[in-house]
């Protein structure tokens, strides 16, 4: 009882306490500058159209994706911050590859897949390879790595690509090799795109992985103490490396779900959605590196998206969404702490009283 | 028993992706048939328009503001009642972009605008789905070019014809006979601005030594880049240039920075930028490229009005007023005005073809 009533209380409540938080520094926020908070919750809390519950849906398991490209790093203490370069390189590489058609029908789409996690995952080497040998920091060489990315995508698009109106894009995937969504609403255009069941996959997978396997235990003990894990026979470079090859993986596969259901071609900016990789860190740090929680996370980020046209119709500039996910990490990181605090506190607590009442009944 | 279930759940989620294995081809229907002729699209009631902007949104100094400008002009003269306006996020999904449009259709909006090609994907695909209403897209294409949708119009800019003039203007008033041109993204429209800059300056004189830059090569943060304008016109600067074209949106206000600073001169894109820059950095201004994105959509809401909605691609050119130049500040001197007009004239005859890519 005691231990579910911990959970919930070290589990639930701080993403709830941030999620209120957030609403109301967003709500000051906006009567600050005039506008009326009322309007803004109305906003927010109203039930979305089929159409946007089908992008709703579409985004959270893109989200969710590159939050577990995040959530793989964060759980063995490197912070991947080039989730959004290896993001770019796995999607550019990966449309390349299943435009030119070399594999034909339904095939391609496996194959791309391949491709796209196989780029993410040598991108992602980089940083790993400078962190483990010469001692860069992943963080600063990933910084830098995104940008090269994002310049490099498209220089090849440019100059590799074929022109589409005033952009470059590269050649449209073919016909047989674009599966078909879930026609969840008959009605609604649009559909929930084949390959976002991806999302459910990869979080299983990532769920069994850190759980249930060894490789999990040893990315889990470096996380906690590289010392501890080394002395007791971790190879922790390997680990970085494996740990950073697998985060960038997965960062790679995270527009295919788009790619596959709906735009069909690469290109910045009008055929790629830029940010998605750094969201991901967000939505990982949100839903504290867990399966569950990253869906929940992801599922919150894209909710609030998905509102922000209606906000726009109300009134309310939508960059206010952006207030509400900023401030939702950030409160749930203070909330975490606070929780996380208190718990050592109440245990420290318990273990004097125990020991206390352990040298009483000696005494006596 | 655990671990079975675990299998079990990891087998039935694979079996999801596998249930969408059907792919488009088996149900591809719209073989390629001969484009329909199109009747005007037919709005039912009075017109109700949308804005749609892009980036950055109204308030912009520029190309939004210049489409508002335009609607207002149209709100002015036909009296219209039901405006509504919204305006693209950063980084935001084509799913988004639609969704946008599709609201103002489904609030009874029946003359809606895109401002900006980042829209053109996004019309393509929701125009199928209101017929009655008419669309715009302000520097649009039609990324489907053998599917057309009646009821959408595209509306550009002869930018190489404006930049031609601005071009002559700078080889005319250059002192060091060296001229630079800023370009935001290096993508197909702004190298028509930056073809037509060059063919002007070569025209006054085929000696001038022309710099280039693009502050991106292809994100359009390098048209919200300030600090990467100044960069790239301060080195231009170094490099001899005293007069620096800039068609690289919010980033040239870098580009007059690095003006100010250098003591040199630059010249201002899409609206009269002498009346939008501020005093200090006007008076480095000496003229602008104009782009009148507001006469293109008034004249597209004037068209709906008038019963008969512009279809297809309509450029917006020299002869009509739709590109030009601006005067203000009186830094144009009259004899570079009327070897302008002269040039202006040859364009509108035809006597000169502008190239649009450089």
């Amino acid at each position: 009882m005691r231990r579910v009533l911990d959970t919930v209380v070290g589990g639930l409540l701080p993403p709830l306490v941030a999620v209120v938080a957030a609403m109301l520094a967003t709500g000051v926020l906006i009567a600050a500058f005039g506008g009326s908070p009322g309007d803004f919750l109305e906003v927010i809390f109203s039930v979305p159209n089929d159409r946007v519950l089908l992008t709703i849906i579409n985004q959270s398991a893109m989200l969710s994706i590159s939050g577990i490209a995040a959530a793989i790093g964060f759980r063995m203490g490197l912070f991947n911050i080039g989730v959004e370069g290896q993001y770019i390189v796995g999607s550019c590489a990966g449309a390349f590859f299943a435009g030119s058609g070399l594999v034909a029908g339904p095939l391609n789409i496996l194959a791309t897949l391949v491709v796209a996690a196989a780029a993410g995952a040598a991108y992602a080497l980089i940083a790993g390879l400078l962190r483990v040998y010469r001692g860069v920091s992943e963080v600063i060489s990933a910084i830098m790595l995104n940008y090269i990315a994002l310049t490099m995508a498209g220089y090849l698009v440019t100059n590799y690509g074929q022109a589409s109106g005033y952009t470059f894009t590269t050649e449209r995937l073919p016909l047989d090799s674009q599966p078909l969504g879930f026609k969840i609403f008959a009605d609604a255009p649009g559909d929930v795109w084949a390959l976002s069941s991806l999302a459910l996959i990869l979080g299983i997978g990532y769920w069994f992985l850190i759980a249930r396997t060894r490789f999990g235990f040893e990315l889990r003990v470096t996380g906690e103490s590289a010392t501890a894990a080394r002395a007791s026979g971790v190879n922790v470079k390997r680990m970085t490396l494996a740990t950073m090859a697998l985060s960038g993986a997965v960062a790679g596969l995270v527009w295919m779900p788009a790619y596959f259901g709906s735009v069909h071609t690469f290109g910045t900016p009008e055929n790629f959605q830029a940010g998605l990789g750094f969201l991901g860190l967000a939505v990982a740090l949100l839903g504290r590196n867990r399966t569950l929680g990253i869906f929940f996370a992801a599922a919150l980020f894209a909710f609030l998206s998905g509102q922000s046209n209606n906000l726009q119709s109300a009134g309310i500039a939508k960059d206010v969404i952006d207030i509400t996910q900023g401030v939702t990490v950030l409160a749930v990181v203070v909330a975490y702490e606070v929780v996380g605090r208190r718990r050592a506190k109440t245990e420290a607590e318990r273990v004097s009283r125990q020991l206390d009442a352990e040298r009483e009944g000696a005494s006596a | 028993m655990r671990r079975l279930s675990t299998y079990g759940v990891a087998i039935a989620t694979c079996g999801l992706i596998l249930s969408a294995c059907g792919t488009a081809a088996d149900n591809d229907t719209d073989d390629t048939e001969a484009a329909p002729e199109c009747d005007p699209v037919q709005i039912e009631g009075d017109a109700k328009v949308s804005l749609a902007y892009d980036v950055g949104g109204r308030g912009d100094q520029s190309f939004n503001d210049s489409a508002y400008a335009g609607l207002e002009k149209a709100v002015a003269q036909f009296g219209l009642t039901d405006v509504s306006e919204g305006e693209a996020g950063q980084d935001e999904s084509e799913d988004i972009r639609e969704e946008r449009l599709r609201n103002f259709a489904d609030s009874g909006h029946n003359v809606i605008v895109g401002v900006g090609f980042a829209y053109s994907e996004a019309v393509d695909t929701v125009a199928p789905e209101y017929p009655n209403v008419a669309f715009a897209v302000i520097d649009g294409f039609d990324p489907t070019e053998d599917d057309v949708n009646c009821n959408v119009a595209y509306l550009g800019f002869a930018e190489n014809e404006g930049s031609f003039l601005v071009g002559a203007a700078a080889a005319l008033q250059s002192e060091t006979g060296t001229i630079g041109f800023v370009g935001g993204v290096n993508n197909t429209l702004i190298q028509k601005f930056e073809a037509g800059y060059a063919a002007g300056a070569e025209a006054v004189d085929p000696d001038i030594e022309i710099l280039s830059t693009y502050i991106e090569e292809s994100d359009p943060a390098g048209f919200g880049d300030p600090a990467g304008g100044q960069a790239a016109a301060e080195g231009q600067y170094g490099d001899g240039a005293d007069i620096v074209f800039h068609a690289a949106g919010f980033s040239g206000t870098g580009v007059f920075d690095a003006a100010v600073a250098a003591d040199k001169l630059a010249i201002g894109v899409d609206s009269d930028q002498f009346l939008t820059a501020g005093p200090e950095q006007a008076q480095h201004i000496i003229t602008s490229m104009l782009k009148r994105v507001d006469t293109a959509t008034f004249g597209f809401i004037e068209s709906v009005v008038n019963g008969e909605p512009d279809q297809g691609f309509t450029t917006f050119t020299l002869a009509d007023e739709g590109v030009g130049y601006s005067v203000s500040g009186g830094f144009l001197t009259p004899e570079t005005i009327a070897q302008l007009e002269d040039y202006k004239a040859q364009i509108i005859s035809g006597d000169i073809e502008v190239p649009t890519e450089p």
